[in-house]
Order: C-alpha cells, then structure tokens, then sequence
C-alpha cells in the first residue's frame, strides 16, 4: 500500500511544495488540498492515511503564527483532526503547521488523551513566542532525535541539519513544570544542539530562539504527532547542504519522512 | 463619527515578558535616533471593534483571537467618550499609534474574520494599532519628537500622546462625477497649466498632440481620458528620456553622433539586436525578460525601482516594490522562484540634525526598508537570494530600492493575445484610493478626524492576498484558461487594460469593479493602484473553471468589460461613456521629446586617497569593517533564503555558513535535469561619480565576473540594466546617461550577453528647504541571470583545504592615478571567463573569488573568512588595495595546476599567474608587504562583531 499523504494548504501556506517532495520521496504518494476543498467536500479526509501541515504563513500570521489557521482548524475540522490524532496516524506539523498544533491545543497533548478537547486554546499549557532575539532568522540548525514514543524520530540516530526559517519560533510554557513531564513522557522529540550532539543549553545561535530546553520539536503523548519548527523537507538533497562544496553530506530530513510513511504502512517496529 | 447604535470596543494586548524582544528593540532605536532621555519602552498591541458584541462574545474574542494566554494578557472595555484601560500609575506616558483610514490593514481583516469563524455576532469592522508605554524624561515636546522620529510615520499613520480615538472607514457620498476638461481652445500656457493642475506631467508638445486629437475627434476630453492620457505617457510607462532624440554637446563626439535617436534604441535593444542570441525568449517586450532554461522551462527576469515611495514610507514602499515586480513575473505566466534586493542609503551614523527637513533618517529608512522586503518576500514564500547594500551620502534623501524577481515557467505556455469577446478579469483585491497622484491626494487626508476614507500615496502590501493569484494564475495557465494576462501596476487598470487591448480594443464598464469603499469618482476607479490585482482576458467558456480556481484560493473575481475588435478602448459608468480613445493615439501618439546632453569630461580625481599600502594590516581590517563592505549576515539572515529548496549557493557560505557568495545558484523544485541559474549583480555608485561609461563597463564587468565566479557560463547570460540618474533636463545630468547607456552597449556586446529587461528611474532629486538640490550619484544596477549547466560543478568562495594554490586570473589593470581612476575593461576579460569556466566545468576550481572593492587584499581576507583558513600570499609587485575588473581568485589543487593552466594556454597574454599558496597557519600573510593578520581577527573586524576594535586585534 502506498499510503496518501494530506499536505494541508490554508491562504499563506507557502513551504507544501517542498513537504510533498519529501513525502514523495519517502514512498507516499502526496496531495496538497486546500482547506477550502476540504470544506466544500471536493476532498475527503477519511481518503488521507497521513496528515502534514506544511510552513509558511498562514493569514500572513495576523493575530499571531498559526492561530488563525487553529481557529480554523478548530471551527471547521475539529472531528476529523481528532479522528487523525486518535487513530493513531502519523500527523506532522512543521513550523506554521506547529504553530497551529499548538494553538489549537493538540500539542503537546498535555493530559495523556493525545485529542483536541473543547476549548483546548483556553488551556493550552505551551505556546510559539516570538524569537529571543526579536526578528525573523533563516539559517541552518542541528538538530537531536530524542524521542522513542515519537513515530516520526523513533530509531534515529543520525543528527538532522535543516534550516529554520521563522520570527515565532520559541518554544516557551505557562509552567516550568510541563518540560519536567514533557521529559518525562518522551514528547520531546528534538532538540537543539552542538555539532557533537550535546545540547545546545540555550546558547545562540545553536539554540536560535531561545526556546525551553532547546526544544525543536515535539509530540503528543501517543507519539503519533511531530510538530517542529526546523524544516527538514528542505534538506532532501546533498545540494542543499550549506557546505557541500567543501564535502560535506548527510544528516538529511528525509529519515523523518520515511519513518512517518513506514508508519502508515505499518512497517515501523 | 459613528454610525447610531454601534459601539466601539478597546483592548489592549500587553507581553507577560517583562524583557520582550519587540519593545527592547524600539528603545535601541530610539537611543540610536539621539533620543537619550528615554528610558523604558513598551510596545503593546491595540484592537478596536465597531459593532453591537455581547460581553461573552468580547470575551471570546480578546482571549480566542486576540491575544495569547502563555505569553499576553489582555484587557477590553467599551470607549465610552475617553476611558478604557488607561495607564496605571507609575508606568509613564502613552504614545499611541494606528493606520489612517484607508491604508491597508490585513490584521484588521482577520479580526473579523476570524469573529465570524467563531460565531461571535455583530461585528461591523476592525482597526488596529500600537501602544507605547514611554518612561524616562521626556516632556510633551519630548514625546511628539519620539513619535515623529520613530513610531509614526504621518504618510500612513497617525498618533495620539495618550488615548487615541479609533477611526473606522465610512462610506462617503458615492460620486461618479465626471468632469469636463476643455483643451481646444487653450493657448500655450493654458495647456501647461492645465497639465499641471492635473499633476500630468505632459510637456507642451504632449499637451499639443492632445489637443489636436480632440480637435480631430471634435469634442473636449473628459478627467478619465487626460488622467488616463497622462499615466500611459508618463516616463514610468514609456521611458520617454530613453526614447528621446538627444542632441550632443560635446568636444568629443559621442559613439552615435551628434544626434542619438533614443538610448534604449541605439544602445541597450542595439546590444541585444547585435548579439542576437538564439536562447533569448523575450526581451524589452514582455513585463519580464525571458531566456530559455532547458528543453521543458523558461526563465523570467525582472527589476524595478520603488525610490520615492521607500523614502516616504519605508516600509509600505518596500513592501509593494517587491509586491509590484512579483507581479511582472506572473504577468508572464511564471512561478516566481526567487527574489533578489539591491538597498541604496544615506550613512546609518548620519547625525540627526543634519538631515534636511521632512526627510527620515538613513537608519529609520533601512530598518524600514529591510522589513519591508523581509514581509513581502518571506510571507509569500519567494527566497531572496541576492543582493548588496551601499551607502553614499548621496542617498540620504534619496534612497534607492531594487526589487527583482525571477520567474520559471514550461515554455510557449504563456498566452499573450487577447480575443474579441474575452473577458476582461480582474483578480485580487478591492479598489480603493490608492497610490492615487500621490502626495496631493495624500495631504488632502491627512485629517484623519473628519473619518473620511483615503488613500495614502504608498500603501502597505498584502502578500498573501498576492500568494492567491499566484496560485490561480498558475493553475489557470497549465488549464489553458486565458489568452492573456498582465499586473496591475502604475496607472492600475488603465495601464493594465490599455496595454492589453492595444491590438484590439475594450470596453469597460467601471461600476462593475470591485470597490474596498464606495465613494470613488470614476477617473479614481480607472487609475487606482491599489495592490494584489491582475488582468486576465478570459473566453466564456472558461468562467466557470476560472470561478472555481478563485473559490478554492479565496481569491476575488471579477468581469469588468470585453476586449474587441475596434481599435478604440472605451470605458462607461453607470451607462455613460467616460473615456472613448483610439488605440492608435493611446499608444503611439506621443510626440518624441527633444533633449540637450552634454558629455562631461570624466572626473579627474586627485583628492580620493590611495589606501594606505605602508600599513596593510590596518588598512585591512578598516576596509573589512567599512560599512559598504562589511558582512550584511544581519540583514541577509532576516531574509528566508531557502523556501522553495532550490537554494544550491547561498548568500552566505563556507566553513561556519558566513561568507559572502559572488552570487547566488538555484537549482528550482521540479525541474528534472541538472542545469541551475546563476543570480548576480553589479553596482558601483562611487565609479558613477567619477566616469560614467567606465563605470558602466566596470558593473557589468562586475554582474559578470560574480556569475562565472560560481560557475555560470559566460556564454549564456542575460542582463538587466536599471538606471537611477537625476533630473535629465539638465544637460550635464543626461550626458553622464548617455555616457553610461554607450558603456552597457559596449560592455554587452563585448561579453556577448544581451540586455533582456531594464527599468529607469529618473529625478531622483531631493530640493530640500534650504534650497540645496540633494541629488544621487548617477547609479546603475546590472542584474545578470546566467545559467549553469550542471548545479552540482557549482563553486564557492571560501578556501577548501590546505596546501592548494592560489592563482590570480585575469589581467590586472587598475586605474592610473591622475585619471577618474575607474578602470577599463581588459581586452582579454572574455576569454578568460570562458576558460575559467571550461576549468570549472572539469572539477579544477575549489574556491573562486572576484576583485572589486578593496581589491586584492580584501578578496584574499574574504577568501580566508569564507574556509577559516590562512593564505600566503607572494606577489611583492602587485599594489594590495588597488582595484581592477576583470580579475579572480581561484584555488587549485596542486595535482590539478598542469590541466588549469593548460585551460588558458591559448591566451595572448598571460591569464594567470600562481600568487600563494592555501595554509594551515589560520594568518592571511604577505611577507613582501609586512602583512600578517590572524583569520579570526579579519573575520572579527568583517563581521564587526562587538569585541572588535581596529587597533586592538593588529
């Protein structure tokens, strides 16, 4: 089986083209649907085995990254999100798509259900800030896999170098005591960090944004939702390494994406 | 000011950090902008609502929508006549900001918006706005100065020192007045008047060739017809200066005689006409240039200058500059990949009181200006690529903004001919006032208390808006949907519609046209440049499919008229014909303007010292941290230089990602084969100066050697001219233009790349109030497009590995002294190019460099900076700091020496000489001239980081 791979596209979302190469490129076949068209019925969810909120900037980030599309998201598809989260699919939001998990309040999950409560925004525990350093930065980061729960990082032992490319990207909580959990349960699925894979400690530019214990990404509870602000779908190519004409390859994104669709496929032990 | 029966809600929305990022960097501003007093800053963000909302539904929205519960907290109320949350005591003084009424407000959309997706009733409309929270001592006078010199700017906003009262757009009384303007019975200075009371800027030949067409025609000319008139003869839509016949004066006798029937002609189309390269899709014809990519795609180019606009308004002027020439890509039916931004300012350490009155400080305008092309291009998902900042005291008042933009498309899939009975369509956003003849229209609404709905003379962009017609318009292409298509830009859509229907002919009927607010007088409707729109002619039967494409991408449709067969364009209101001109008149009735140039002798400059060769170390690491030729990491950083992932040479490279590329590789998503495109520029206002057809030369030496440096071949690059010049009715002015349209002429053809696009902008003068004229230096920008046959033979500037050699290549010719000391072109530049690109092409080349500013010495530090490793040099003859064109650093391996060399056996002279050699030891070193500095102190003074100081790292 060749699972499919929902790219959401909403007004503003700009990186899908890249998300459906790398899906492509990991065994799905990819499909960027507009919002609208899922609205409209033209498209169905139920057709989709994996979801991917794909970056960029979704109602041009008015009342902040990805709230707009959460509201959305929320208003119009909170059944079928909850199917996708609570059956147990491979769901991935990358930056925009991150912002929005976390704005609708399906990430982190906090509470162990892995779903969208009703009225999750007004509880949600974790948020996207602004840059530490007060200004939108595009520039290469590494990045650890750290979790074994997570679908998308479990078994990965290589480093992933991907660019970020976002001004709300820090990853900050309401209370200190949800990282202590978030540890605790295996959510924190990347991390910023040194080339020798030691954490990054908050230290810029390794860490870019100042986020809470250099944290990249993370997944809910079940393990089956990523979200992450780095974008690893633009590192699919030796090209698109920043040195490779000094001889340097490897640490890709595309281990990411083969894991998700490995997933799908059931073939992820 | 209100309509009965409405409220207006207030919040206010305030960060939980007490050090939020958003107000420190508003109080650096401010200390930097001298104002000292200040002492704490806080930035919060303002809503206001119009409607009828019930407390719950206020709840909602403050704590759903508008702010974020980890970070903010939020407080609302209803205005009743002045309270609402005020400031507690202690915090300070308030300094609160909004947009006028009419200016484009995207945030403002979404509030409503995003009401109506959560069920929250009754609201009308939105506004929004900043709160400042001002501590320190400052009285009033304190304030109103911190305002005007940082939080306001009067063109789009307004400000009030404590509560401001919120203004929301009412609808005007709906006119659709038009006027009559007789013409027929003027005389001469009552036409001149005439012209100038409209703001048209005809000159008295144009304003004749109108009258005679009414007279022909029998009737008198209505505001529509000499608006429209106007904007299609205006220099920014015909380039009436370089159309002109010019009359030389001049000892020598320039290259065309003494009479030149139109630059673009004799020289610019001349050089493409001469060149004649087969691989050239569209040049000078199109809204973009166009040159073949491979067998499946076409590649589009295309620069535009937003000058005036930027220097007013930094922002908004940026923002739709980049706006503007996106759309020129799409208006040939391409997928916009990548953009490209050349920023031209006064020194950031002018001192404030020297500025001359009403003009904004260089540092306001480039944090403007930078995050204006940031929004544009980020927010719309096109990576900017390449570029260069240059500071002059020369564009202090005057600062120049390029925008490029670079376009793929599958080949013959652009359709360019309207059909008797299509449709005319317009897509994209609403009409409203704006850009409408500028600064008159503007001044006019600067009383934002009366609510009248205005427009400002430069608007804020709304990229996403845009994003949607990119999607349709692509999607509408590959459906084969429509016959033709272009942007509106100037002149809105009389431009647009006028120029499509040149060959055939339209009728419009403006009611039809979307409007953002009622009340606009036809001519308005018809020369509105309001943003985010493009024209489609469309037959029938492709509607549907067209309509369906909107709905998907939330983007507006709309029929406004039909394209005919009878050569007239006519345009009705309400059922009256406002506008009803022949094509022929339109479009080719402009008198050719006759303009006096006289040569200038070029500069002779003796009082321009020499770097200081008996202090290399010193005059190193000066040089390194001038800001002309500092690293922009901060600026390129901003950018997002990776979206689409096609990013194969980036802006910054090397060992620690920090070096400065020559140019910029793309290899674009979807394209199969290997084959990339090769982005670079050159720009030299200093050369401007001094010489102008040497510098002409020299830039696009410049374009040129940055594109082989990465490994572009030379024999297939296409160039961009775009001239920023002052005013050309001063003969002295349009002489150094004709001096530099010869150089391009000469430079093109002598590298055999053609001239595919080019943009002029002129009167690029600032009259200030103390009388003083503030020109710019005579600037030219040569964009090359060049292509690369395999993108993985790419080649970057940053040292690879120990134990290489260096070779300089090229002829080194730096100007004599006692001349204009800007160099020639070296004979021998062409076949060098070739030959180091054939060496490239076998894998000889690590690491390729090109001299420019700074010359050797810099390159060679760059180099160093680039692979963080040490270069010692052996060239006791050749002077450090001296500058040439035609020149590069390449590094060799040794094993590959016999082969690189081989590659230029053929020359005449010697190509190449071997100059160092790659080392271990982390010092550039030239023992012959008593340099020695340590990599990491040249990348310390480069990257002026804050423990540089020039003396201390030596």
């Amino acid at each position: 089986m060749i699972p499919k791979a929902l790219i959401l596209h909403a007004t503003g979302t700009n990186r899908d083209h890249e998300a459906a190469q790398a899906f492509e490129l990991a065994g799905a076949q990819p499909e960027i649907v507009h919002l609208n068209q899922l609205r409209s019925g033209e498209r169905r969810w139920a057709d989709y085995q994996i979801l991917a909120l794909a970056g960029g900037f979704s109602y041009a980030d008015a009342l902040g990254a990805g709230r707009l599309l959460a509201l959305d998201l929320s208003a119009y598809f909170a059944d079928e999100v909850q199917r996708f989260v609570e059956s147990d699919q491979p769901v991935i939001g990358i930056c925009n798509g991150f912002q929005a998990l976390v704005k609708a309040g399906i990430l982190p999950g906090d509470g162990g259900q892995g779903a969208m409560p009703a009225g999750a925004a007004q509880t949600r525990a974790a948020t996207l800030d602004f840059n530490a350093g007060g200004h939108f930065e595009c520039r290469w980061t590494l990045l650890k896999p750290a979790s074994q729960r997570c679908i998308w990082t479990r078994r990965m032992e290589e480093l992933v170098y991907c660019p970020i490319a976002h001004g709300e990207g820090r990853f900050s909580v309401a209370d200190e005591a949800l990282l202590g959990r978030l540890a605790a349960q295996d959510q924190v699925a990347l991390t910023y960090c040194l080339p020798d894979g030691s954490p990054a400690g908050g230290q810029y530019p390794h860490n870019p944004n100042g986020s809470s214990a250099d944290i990249a990404g993370i997944c809910n509870p079940a393990g089956n939702v990523l979200g992450l602000m780095p974008h690893p779908e633009d590192h699919l190519f030796d090209y698109q390494h920043p040195r490779w004409t000094r001889g340097q390859a490897g640490q890709k994104g595309l281990p990411l994406f083969i894991n998700g669709v490995k997933y799908a496929k059931g073939l992820l032990p | 000011m209100s309509p009965k029966n409405l409220n207006i809600y207030r919040f206010v929305v305030r960060a939980r950090r007490s050090n939020d990022p958003r107000s420190a960097s508003y109080l650096q501003d401010a200390h930097a902008l001298g104002i000292q007093a200040i002492q704490t800053l806080e930035c919060q963000d303002l809503y206001f609502i119009e409607g009828q909302v019930d407390p719950a539904g206020l709840e909602h929205l403050a704590t759903q929508v508008l702010s974020d519960p980890i970070t903010q907290t939020v407080e609302w109320g209803r205005i009743v006549s002045a309270p609402g949350p005020q400031p507690q005591a202690g915090e300070g003084q308030v300094i609160e900001v909004a947009l006028r009424p009419g200016v484009t407000d995207p945030v403002a959309a979404q509030v409503v918006r995003a009401a109506r997706v959560l069920g929250i009733q009754g609201v009308a409309q939105a506004s929004t706005g900043l709160r400042f929270l001002v501590g320190g001592e400052l009285d009033e006078a304190g304030l109103h100065l911190l305002a005007r010199r940082l939080l306001a700017n009067p063109t789009i906003q307004r400000y009030a020192l404590g509560q401001l009262e919120p203004v929301f757009p009412h609808p005007a009384e709906a006119s659709g007045q038009v006027e009559q303007l007789p013409v027929r019975h003027l005389d001469e200075a009552g036409l001149l008047a005439l012209s100038a009371e409209r703001r048209a800027a005809l000159d008295l030949a144009e304003m004749q060739a109108v009258q005679a067409y009414f007279e022909k025609e029998g009737r008198e000319p209505t505001d529509v017809e000499i608006e429209t008139i106007a904007q299609t003869w205006s220099e920014h839509c015909v380039h009436k200066t370089f159309r002109a016949r010019i009359h030389i004066h001049s000892r020598q006798p320039a290259a065309g005689g003494a009479v030149i029937n139109g630059l673009l002609k004799t020289y610019i189309r001349a050089a493409t006409q001469q060149i004649d390269a087969p691989w050239v899709r569209s040049a000078f014809v199109d809204n973009a240039g166009i040159i073949d990519f491979d067998d499946e795609y076409e590649v589009s180019f295309k620069v535009e200058t937003h000058n005036h606009p930027s220097a007013i308004e930094p922002f908004g002027g940026a923002n739709t500059g980049v706006g503007g020439v996106i759309r020129d890509v799409l208006g040939v039916s391409a997928k916009p990949i990548a953009a490209t931004d050349v920023l031209c300012f006064g020194p950031q350490d002018t001192p404030v009181e020297s500025l001359p009155e009403g003009v904004l400080h260089p540092r306001r305008i480039q944090s403007g200006v930078v995050a204006g092309v940031q929004d544009y291009g980020n927010k719309i998902g096109i990576p900017t690529v390449n570029g260069a900042i240059l500071y002059d005291e020369g564009y202090t008042a005057n600062p120049l903004v390029f925008c490029g933009c670079v376009g793929l498309a599958p080949k013959d899939s652009h359709p360019r001919t309207p059909q008797p009975g299509d449709h005319v369509i317009v897509l994209g956003g609403g009409t409203g006032r704006d850009g409408l003849r500028g600064a008159t229209f503007s001044s006019m609404t600067m009383d934002a208390q009366t609510g009248e709905v205005s427009g400002a003379s430069v608007q804020i962009g709304d990229p996403i808006t845009e994003k949607g017609l990119i999607e349709v318009v692509l999607r509408a292409r590959d459906q084969k949907l429509y016959h033709a298509v272009t942007d509106c830009g100037a002149g809105g859509l009389s431009s647009a519609v006028g120029e499509m229907s040149s060959q055939v002919g339209a009728e419009i009927e403006l009611k039809r046209v979307r409007l953002k607010y009622p009340g606009l007088a036809p001519w308005e409707i018809w020369l509105s440049e309001a943003q985010e729109r493009m024209v489609l002619a469309v037959p029938s039967e492709h509607l549907p499919a067209l309509q369906a494409l909107c709905d998907i991408y939330d983007v507006e449709l709309t029929d406004i008229g039909t394209f005919t067969g009878r050569g007239r364009l006519v345009v009705g209101y309400d059922g009256r014909t406002v506008l009803d001109l022949e094509n022929h008149f339109l479009h080719e009735g402009i008198p050719q303007r006759q303009l006096e140039a006289i040569i200038p002798a070029p500069a002779v400059v003796e009082s321009i010292p020499l770097p200081n060769e008996q202090d290399p170390a010193q005059t190193l690491l000066a040089l390194l941290a001038e800001p002309n030729t500092a690293s922009k990491a901060a600026v390129i950083r901003i950018y997002d230089h990776e979206v689409q992932g096609g990013t194969v040479v980036k802006p910054l490279t090397g060992a620690q990602n920090d070096g400065p590329s020559d140019a910029c590789v793309l290899k674009p998503i979807g394209t199969r084969g290997r084959g990339g495109i090769v982005l670079s520029n050159g720009i030299n206002p200093e050369y401007g100066k001094r010489d102008a057809y040497r510098m002409a030369l020299s830039v696009v030496d410049e374009a040129m050697r940055n594109a082989v440096a990465v490994g572009a071949d030379p024999a297939r690059v296409a160039l961009l001219d775009n001239f920023c010049w002052g005013d050309p009715r001063r003969p002295e002015t349009l002489g150094s233009l004709v001096e530099a349209a010869r150089g391009c002429y000469d430079a093109a053809v002598y590298y055999g790349a053609p001239f595919i696009s080019g943009k002029d902008s002129l009167n690029n003068e600032y009259l200030g109030s103390d009388g003083q004229r503030h020109a710019i230096p005579p600037t030219l920008l040569i964009s090359a497009l060049g292509l690369i046959e395999d993108v993985r033979k790419a080649v970057t500037m940053d040292l690879k590995e120990p134990g290489n050699l260096l070779y300089l290549v090229g002829e080194f010719l730096p100007a004599a002294a006692g001349a204009s000391r800007v160099p020639d072109l070296a004979p021998s530049s062409a076949a060098i190019y070739h030959a180091l690109h054939r060496s490239m092409r076998y894998g000889l080349v690590r690491a390729c460099h090109d001299l420019s500013e700074g010359g050797l010495a810099l390159a060679a530090a760059e180099m160093c900076i680039g692979g963080r490793l040490g270069l010692a040099l052996n060239c006791p003859d050749l002077p450090l700091f001296a500058e040439t064109n035609g020149c590069l650093l390449a590094e060799v391996r040794p094993a590959d020496a016999p082969a690189f060399e081989a590659a230029f056996a053929s020359m005449a002279n010697p190509a190449y000489r071997q100059i160092g050699l790659v080392s271990a030891e982390p010092y550039l070193a030239v023992p012959g001239a008593g340099l020695q500095v340590a990599v990491e102190k040249l990348a310390a003074a480069w990257k002026r980081t804050p423990s540089h100081s020039s003396r201390e790292h030596l």
